[in-house]
């Protein structure tokens, strides 16, 4: 109900529910999402939540996020839930999947790390793994593990 | 067929991998002792890529590649420096067109894998900045197997426990085995959290652990590591093998140390039974050997 009273419906697109509250803002970063994107985009922030307490959502109009990317949410949200909507209607509904490997998504902290040179192509590449509920990464060029991984986004 | 392309880490092999090359490490021993040549990579040529110096490593590669027949071509870190202007990426990519096998020493980690992103023939890390080193750590357990024992050896590992990349390599190796680790350091160089929580070691007083363990592996402090040339003598002092420490070793106590060596292993200790470091050295070839054999093989396959 209260989601309703604060964003309204979608006809289509991609609404990205229970996200940690405070964590939209990042949501939108991870999906690209700046201020020369054409989508309709509305967020709402600190919204009561049964399960959570308080809660983020985001909905971009009219944009079929693709899994892959979706995954990369789990980063940082890692309850964080998807509703594909056509027609005003959820056509898909599910919770994001922690992936096991990032590209090019987190920045390595080592500063003598081989991915931090800025001529070499190379692209960042972290495993990703779970610890008793909190996320960690590692480097997969200099083992560096990291965690509080929104501090470390490219 | 061999059972990997590139050696980039120790992480990266098995018990299993590391068993077996160090038993390949053994028919090789007889060739690196008697100083022969096995003409088995003949016609092969490796290229030593060392973006930064390191005699022993390059030399030791160099000698385990002739005595397998192969050739050797070197670039030098001062020529490194002269192509700096180039990617390490385009580098690689040329080189790899012109030999079969690549060492590479870089001040960067991750370097080595990076680089065999890039290569179409096999890769051997010989040290990335601070990262991995592993043929110095496979070289350090074929002596521990050959002189003492890896299976639950007790080993204290002795100095610069917090930047000695041999060290960290080690004791991941040496959980495989199911060592007892001894840490014998000063608070500033203690090993880093990260490792201490994947190890299980205890830290102990040198004068306590001697008469207990196998094995003393013995690293370098560094007086950078230090704010003041005082502070590192007090400290670099109290961790130095003498020969009176020995007195209460177990009589086939061996002694390690990656080399080069500066004072923390004192003279007089050299020609006591217990010092290995320089079979330790030796040991590098029949090693390296074992593992040039090892991935210029895939190429074949």
């Amino acid at each position: 109900m209260e989601e309703r009273l604060t964003i309204s419906k979608i006809k289509e697109g991609t609404v990205i529910d229970h996200i940690n509250s405070g964590k939209a803002l990042l949501v939108l970063k991870i999906l690209g999402i700046d201020k020369n994107s054409k989508e309709t985009v509305s967020m709402a922030m600190n919204v009561e939540s049964k399960k959570m307490g308080k809660k983020d959502i985001v909905k971009v109009e009219g944009k079929f996020i693709n899994e892959d990317q979706l995954n990369r949410i789990a980063l940082i949200a890692p309850s964080a839930t998807i509703n594909i909507i056509k027609n005003y209607e959820i056509k898909r509904k599910f919770k994001v999947k922690i992936p096991k490997k990032v590209e090019g998504i987190l920045k390595c902290p080592n500063k003598n790390c081989i991915t931090n040179t800025e001529r070499e192509p190379v692209k960042t590449s972290f495993s990703i793994y779970k610890v008793d509920n909190e996320i960690f990464a590692k480097c997969l060029y200099c083992g560096k593990k990291l965690s509080e991984l929104e501090d470390h986004l490219e | 067929m061999s059972r990997f392309k590139h050696l980039i880490s120790i992480d990266d092999l098995t018990k299993e991998d590391i068993d077996y090359l160090l038993s390949k490490a053994d028919s090789f021993l007889p060739i690196a002792e008697e100083k022969r040549k096995l003409k088995i990579l003949e016609g092969k040529i490796l290229a030593n890529l060392f973006f930064e110096p390191s005699t022993r490593t390059r030399m030791s590669f160099e000698t385990a590649m002739r005595r397998l027949g192969g050739d050797v071509i070197n670039m030098t870190s001062q020529e490194a420096s002269i192509v700096k202007g180039e990617t390490l990426a385009d580098t690689i990519r040329v080189v790899s067109k012109y030999v079969d096998v690549i060492v590479i020493r870089h001040n960067l980690e991750g370097a080595a894998r990076f680089a065999a992103e890039n290569s179409d023939v096999p890769i051997i890390n010989a040290g990335d900045g601070a990262g991995q080193h592993p043929t110095q750590t496979l070289l350090d357990l074929y002596t521990l197997k050959r002189e003492s024992k890896l299976d639950g050896v007790k080993i204290a590992l002795v100095g610069d426990l917090k930047y000695s990349r041999t060290v960290h390599s080690l004791v991941k190796a040496l959980m495989l085995y199911k060592a007892k680790i001894y840490l014998v350091c000063p608070d500033s160089l203690m090993l880093p959290e990260e490792l201490l929580e994947e190890v299980r070691a205890e830290r102990v007083e040198i004068e306590d652990a001697i008469s207990e363990v196998d094995a003393l592996y013995v690293t370098r402090i560094q007086k950078e590591r230090f704010p003041d040339e005082e502070e590192y003598k007090k400290v670099a002092g109290s961790y130095t093998i003498t020969s009176s420490l020995l007195e209460n070793a177990k009589e086939d106590l061996i002694i390690m140390h990656p080399l080069p060596r500066v004072d923390e292993i004192a003279v007089e200790v050299d020609n006591s039974k217990h010092a290995i470091y320089f079979k330790q050295a030796f040991y590098g070839v029949p090693v390296r050997m074992a593992i040039l054999s090892e991935v210029i093989e895939w190429k074949r396959d």
